[in-house]
């Protein structure tokens, strides 16, 4: 099971270390400091690295790299699935997880950690859970707890751990009873120079915020149910009324989680809601390449195009590009050689374009690569695989609660080659 | 107000001063002061100086304070072990302590400290605490077993620790269950052999209700724990899996392959006619492909994992080759495991597509990957053959470009394309020739002047070709040298004419300037064969080349069955079994797929026929009769086994005789191993170095070489069997599919005196293997080894060793059938094989089996009539002079010759080697090819094999 955990900053000093069984010494990182240097960026450094007598096992989150330390066989997801939640746990504490906020709440820290884990094997890894058992630092809770003297580990034993429904504790009370669902969804997607698909594939979540007093039993159905042929479940759901009926049933944990997650496969006909019109040129002999880059609506529905950034990374052989944009702002950085463009919103009657020239190292020959361009995008009020929800009810408890559903879709990892 | 004021430090020391702050009369102060010394930890500074003062605030009703001295505690109490006794009456008070989440606590904390005067208390509160009332005070102490095992496993037997353990799993609380699984599981790591997690339909039914209600943590060690249980039948497989698909919508990775693994083995029992076996496959793919859309570092290890499926199953995955595309900002690790999927799953489908892919990567900027795109292009042209074409002028294309990796590497995969389709793309032969100059990587130029050497009779200047690759000849490496000597031998062959004085270089310079003495041994190879018999050269050099395989890269079956049973694992990230790399894992249980039940298919894979005969034994655990067998031997086969190990392991091999029927059923058919040593003419060719690129390896050219050697002295006659008797040629025992890659091919033979087991251990596994050690059963005649198994150094792959292992008579008999029947157990590093062999009997004939003649008669006569047996010799030509002389060499001793009617009759005796005397009369008639033999022995039952070999003798 998992032994240890060090957590390491982006230049490479271990900051903290929690070791759940014997010590094991901090030399063990050494090999991945190996692996690092290795690897050209930090992204690229393996998530398993063997040691003689060790694995480590990592992920790159927030600039800093969670090490977890194994000894004997473990299935490497469940590590790596469980240092996941160990980030999500930090950021759930202190709004953001970084180094600063890390070491300014060590003692927290180390006290979730303690918690999270049992010789290795996971205790308490839900939020909801955690809060009871170690509370949270607010700025009011310091100053309270330094006047009277109180402490911030609870000293009851957290009711939801051991229930039927882990995720949700009980008692819990709201003037204003409310729930509001997001659906979410992204489009992975590459387009090959032509503007023809290559491979398209949505990646939908519905995060729901609930606020809800008591043992509230909601219902979630859908007018096309049959879009989601492959989901992932909050552990709230019950699976069985799913596979029967297509109806989300289920006791809503507290605040804030993410019910379902699914994906609507290639094979399905994914509407592309962009196009890129582009004429990225290099010519031999010549220091200057022309580049044009023009951005346009396609499949919206109707719905404007929102929040349009360009990115691409150009051939190292691009010294300078000098650009002007029809609207919005751009940078061109001639060190990573990262073109960045905000385009906004962008307005069918008349199409943002970014024109100009590129220089080049006079005398190199032209760069082999062509630059590949990131899309990023919203379209408010759509979710582009056409998912709609039908209605939500709620048993169990008397009240009326507020009900509400957005629709979002944004680009995920949109790819556009020239 | 933040932590970070914990790391301010004063001149006057911080040990001192923190020491101070410890021992303070307030409360607050106290605390504080703690947290500073657990801040200080948190960072690997020692603190343990400040032992005694922390463990003093320990006796607090605050929680906080409470928590964070245990945490201090479970540090460094290991390096002040008398003083953490002083905490032990807090931990035994606290066992008692009303609210659960103390009594919890210090359980918890207590089995952290790793000090043996500590766990002597523990036992009281732990026993107690297992059967408390609160379930979070059971789930905890469950893991404290397994934490007490880590530090004495005899204590936590000797309190029957285990038992409770096993009763928890019984527990009313999912929670509980999934925590007992979760230790038991970890503490049959460590003890193998032990049979703690014994399963039976009860408790699967047990785990399968807790997993619907326990956490996804729980569920995990759950489904991990029912991926070792073997169903009894289809029927229960079936309904296990149907219980177990919810989990593939589960929102955590791991749960989802977990089950995915859970599915995958219990598939295999599951027909492929069955409804349902359409319906799960259909359901394996959706959360596959979910794991591609999730974090980078998940994605890596669900693709390793996914690799497997796709050779195991590649069904599952087929239309959904474009998950796989790869997108320019995905990490490296994950890029090429993509790659490798991607040509898989490559069929003549989506190879459009898929080379489309290909094109576009190999203009990527990523060096490693855009190489191993261009490599990716040429296993497409092998696998699809339509496509072969496409990926040829891509291929073109891609030289086009002039980006020198790419350039090589392209040349590399063209050359293995020229091996699969022979003479059908000759064409692009003038494009590979312009780029001869740029070529500077050694595989590259290798395989260039490989091109250059088979189609020298296509290439005008081939000549001059090579004649410019001769000038740096030592600056070369190996593997071009020994390239550039083939490639030249067989221009020569091709162009003897213009291309003698070329030829008489290479030669010199391969045999008197350099040191490499695989270069020098080829070198001289040819050289003797072009001044003996250029025909023989001709037919050996330019010999039709084998086809390479369809798909490289393949996992081999037998370790790919056994890494589907540890998907989701370390393993299946490596492709290793877990024996291989991890830790302490000595007697590591194999895992191996279950076999099929109620399909026509079970009759295909002799593996698992054997099953049933023992299943009633040990029907949970052990699926094969190899496993089983394994488990038994693992322990006694140690590596070298020094001395006769007969004599020790008598109990032992008492466990293989019991199955001893069962191996039969192992043994490969013998009579596919004939294909024996014709071998070696490919393997000197120039192409053999391409079929086996490691060849260039130093060490691996030795044997193959070696063996051709042997090839050539036989045709000329060079080296007879003149002291020993007749030698079979050797055939293979143990064919590789069986023995994880491992082939054993033999022969026996008798030489002054004594005899020996002739063995060639070839490796065709993807890993090294090492430490082999050798172990017959008791048989007929007391054959055991004279001397351990001695192989030098590790077989690397596709390295075949030559070993001789003297046999002597002196082990344990037991009377076998067939008689001359040798059941052989191997080990190596990876496993343990059985085979079993039938030995010639003629080995046995001792030396001094000669009889006096009135010996003989009266021995003739004292035998019963009734022990006479009579055979036929058919097709033999030899007169009786010949016939004797040739017996002589096997030790069957004429006596006396005499003439009958026209009839020779020759008089034989021969001995055995546990002292039985057999007694022959040969007839021969001059007209008829057929030969009367009679034989009398007192122990007739040998007859039929004293028959066997004189026929063997006499017609070879």
């Amino acid at each position: 099971m998992i032994h240890s955990l060090f957590l390491i900053n982006a230049s490479g000093d271990i900051f903290l270390e929690k070791h759940w069984k014997s010590v094991v010494s901090r030399s063990v990182c050494d090999y991945f400091f190996e692996a690092q240097e290795r690897a050209s960026e930090a992204e690229n450094v393996p998530p398993v690295i063997p040691t003689p007598h060790h694995y480590l096992l990592s992920v790159y989150r927030h600039k800093i790299f969670f090490v977890a330390v194994i000894q004997s066989e473990v299935p490497p997801l469940f590590v790596i699935e469980f240092l996941h939640r160990v980030v999500d746990t930090f950021q759930d504490y202190f709004g953001v997880c970084s180094e600063v906020m890390i070491k300014d709440n060590v003692v927290v820290v180390y006290e979730v950690l303690e918690e999270m884990l049992d010789n290795g094997f996971p205790l308490a890894t839900e939020s909801n859970i955690l809060k009871e058992l170690i509370k949270p630092p607010t700025i009011l809770r310091t100053v309270v707890n330094t006047i009277t003297g109180s402490t911030n580990v609870g000293d009851q034993l957290p009711t939801g751990q051991l229930s039927v429904v882990p995720w949700r504790r009980t008692g819990v009370k709201y003037t204003n009873n409310e729930a509001y669902f997001d659906v979410i969804e992204e489009i992975d997607a590459i387009i090959d120079k032509s503007g023809s698909t290559i491979t398209a594939e949505i990646q939908g979540v519905i995060d729901a915020c609930v606020k809800l007093t008591g043992m509230p039993d909601l219902t979630l159905s859908f007018m096309n149910p049959r879009l989601l042929d492959d989901v992932s479940f909050h552990p709230c759901v019950r699976f069985k009324r799913w596979e029967s009926e297509r109806i989300l049933s289920f006791i809503p944990p507290d605040g804030n989680f993410r019910l379902l997650s699914y994906h609507v496969s290639a094979q399905n006909l994914v509407a592309i809601p962009v196009y890129v019109k582009h004429n990225i040129s290099f010519r031999d002999g010549s220091s200057l390449g022309r580049f044009e880059i023009t951005v346009g609506p396609k499949q919206t529905m109707g719905k404007t195009i929102e929040g349009v950034m360009v990115a691409s990374q150009m051939p190292k052989g691009v010294l300078n590009m000098s650009l002007t944009p029809s609207q919005g702002t751009h940078i061109f950085d001639p060190v990573t050689k990262l073109l960045s463009w905000d385009v906004g919103k962008i307005n069918p009657q008349k199409l943002p374009s970014l024109k100009g020239t590129m220089s080049l190292q006079a005398g190199a020959s032209k760069p082999d690569e062509n630059p590949t361009i990131n899309l990023q995008f919203k379209i408010q009020q759509l979710a582009i695989s056409g998912l709609k929800v039908n209605r939500l009810d709620m048993y169990g408890e008397k009240y009326k609660p507020f009900k509400g559903i957005k629709y979002m879709t944004k680009a995920g990892k949109f790819q556009v080659r020239t | 107000m933040t932590d970070s004021k914990y790391f301010t430090t004063t001149k006057k020391g911080e040990i001192f001063e923190l020491k101070a702050e410890l021992n303070s009369d307030k409360k607050e102060k106290k605390k504080e002061a703690v947290k500073k010394v657990i801040a200080s930890m948190t960072v690997g500074k020692d603190v343990s100086a400040l032992f005694p003062d922390v463990v003093n605030c320990m006796q607090t009703d605050n929680l906080e304070l409470k928590k964070l001295v245990y945490l201090y505690l479970m540090n460094y109490a290991k390096s002040q072990p008398d003083m953490a006794i002083m905490a032990v009456n807090t931990f035994v008070k606290d066992c008692e302590d009303p609210n659960p989440l103390i009594r919890a606590l210090a359980v918890r904390t207590m089995g952290c400290i790793r000090v043996d005067k500590i766990t002597e208390y523990l036992c009281e509160p732990l026993r107690k605490c297992l059967k408390d009332e609160d379930p979070y005070v059971r789930k905890t102490a469950a893991v404290c077993v397994a934490k007490l095992h880590d530090i004495n496993a005899q204590l936590v037997e000797d309190q029957g620790f285990l038992d409770t353990l096993k009763d928890l799993i019984s527990d009313s609380n999912p929670m509980v269950v999934a925590n007992a699984v979760a230790a038991l599981s970890e503490i049959a790591e460590s003890h193998p052999s032990s049979n703690l997690l014994d399963l039976n339909p009860q408790s699967i039914n047990k785990l399968l209700t807790a997993l619907n209600e326990c956490t996804e943590w729980g569920q995990i060690f759950i489904l991990d724990c029912l991926a070792n249980y073997m169903p009894k039948d289809d029927r229960e497989a079936q309904s296990i899996c149907e219980r177990v698909t919810p989990r593939l919508s589960h929102a955590n990775s791991a749960v989802v392959l977990s089950a995915v693994k859970v599915l995958m083995k219990f598939m295999e029992m599951l027909s492929k006619d069955l409804d349902y076996y359409g319906t799960l496959l259909k359901k394996l793919a959706p959360p596959l492909v979910t794991l591609l859309s999730a974090e980078p570092e998940l994605q890596y290890v669900a693709l390793r994992n996914i690799n497997l499926i796709v050779q195991k199953r590649p069904e599952i995955l087929k239309h959904e080759m474009k998950v796989f595309f790869v997108k320019y900002n995905d990490p490296i690790y994950v890029k090429l495991e993509k790659l490798d999927i991607m040509i898989r799953l490559a069929s003549q489908a989506n190879i459009a597509q898929v080379l489309a892919e290909l094109k576009e990567y190999a203009t990527e900027v990523d060096v490693d990957f855009v190489r191993k795109a261009v490599r990716a292009i040429g296993r497409c042209a092998i696998k699809v053959e339509q496509s072969a074409e496409r990926c040829v002028s891509t291929l073109l294309d891609l030289i086009q470009t002039k980006v020198n990796y790419v350039v090589q590497e392209a040349i590399v995969v063209i050359k293995d394309i020229f091996r699969k389709y022979p003479n059908k793309y000759e064409s692009v032969i003038a494009t590979l020739c312009e780029n001869l100059d740029s070529l500077d990587e050694p595989e590259a130029r290798a395989a260039m002047i490989w091109i250059v050497g088979e189609y020298a009779e296509r290439i005008d200047n081939a000549d001059e070709l090579l004649e410019s690759f001769l000038e740096g000849f030592h600056d070369e490496s190996t593997q071009v040298q020994l390239q550039l000597l083939t490639a030249i031998v067989k221009l020569f062959l091709k162009k003897p004419t213009e291309t003698q004085e070329l030829v008489q270089q290479v030669l010199s310079l391969a045999t008197q300037d350099s040191d490499n003495p695989d270069l020098r041994d080829r070198g001289y190879i040819y050289w003797r064969l072009l001044s003996t018999d250029p025909v023989a050269a001709k037919e050996v050099v330019l010999a039709e080349k084998p086809l390479i395989s369809e798909e490289t890269d393949l996992i081999e079956p037998t370790l790919l069955d056994e890494l589907i049973c540890y998907i989701g694992t370390l393993a299946s990230v490596y492709h290793k079994p877990p024996s291989a790399f991890v830790e302490g894992s000595r007697g590591v249980v194999h895992k191996s797929l279950p076999p099929r039940t109620g399909s026509s298919e079970s009759a295909e894979s002799p593996d698992t026929a054997p099953s049933g005969v023992q299943a009633p034994e040990q029907p949970a655990v052990i699926p094969t009769q190899g496993d089983l067998l394994g488990d038994l031997l693992n322990l006694d086969l140690g590596p070298p086994v020094s001395g006769p190990p007969m004599a020790t392991s008598s109990v032992q091999m008492g466990a293989v005789d019991l199955l001893g029927g069962g191996l039969d059923s192992l043994m490969g058919d013998e009579s596919e191993g004939l294909r024996s040593d014709v071998g070696g003419s490919p393997a000197m060719g120039g192409g053999g170095g391409f079929a086996a690129p490691s060849a260039a390896a130093p060490a691996t050219l030795g044997a193959p070489l070696s063996s051709g050697l042997g090839d050539l002295f036989d045709l000329t006659g060079g080296v007879g069997t003149l002291s020993g008797s007749y030698v079979a040629p050797k055939t293979v025992w143990l064919p590789a599919m069986k023995a994880k890659g491992l082939e054993i091919s033999g022969t026996f033979s008798r030489q002054v005196g004594s005899i020996s087991m002739d063995l060639v251990l070839t490796n065709k596994a993807l890993q090294v293997m090492s430490d082999f050690a050798i172990q017959f059963n008791r048989n007929s005649f007391g054959l055991a080894p004279a001397a351990p198994l001695q192989v030098h150094a590790p077989l690397a792959p596709n390295q075949s060793v030559e070993i001789s292992l003297p046999l002597n008579t002196v082990g344990s008999v037991m009377k076998m059938d067939p008689l001359n029947n040798l059941q052989v157990a191997v080990k190596n590093n990876i496993d343990v094989f059985y085979f079993s062999t039938l030995y010639p009997l003629h080995i046995l004939f001792v030396e001094d089996g000669k009889m006096e003649r009135q010996m003989f008669l009266a021995t003739w006569k004292d035998i019963p009539n009734e022990n006479e047996a009579q055979f036929q010799i058919k097709d033999c030509s030899l007169n009786a002079d010949a016939v004797s002389s040739k017996l002589q060499g096997s030790n069957i001793f004429t006596i006396a010759k005499r003439n009958v009617e026209g009839q020779d009759m020759l008089y034989q005796s021969l001995k055995l080697t546990n002292g039985i005397w057999v007694l022959a009369e040969l007839r021969i008639q001059p007209s008829n090819p057929s030969f009367t033999l009679s034989l009398k022995c007192r122990a007739p039952e040998v007859a039929p094999y004293v028959f066997q070999a004189y026929e063997t003798v006499l017609k070879n």
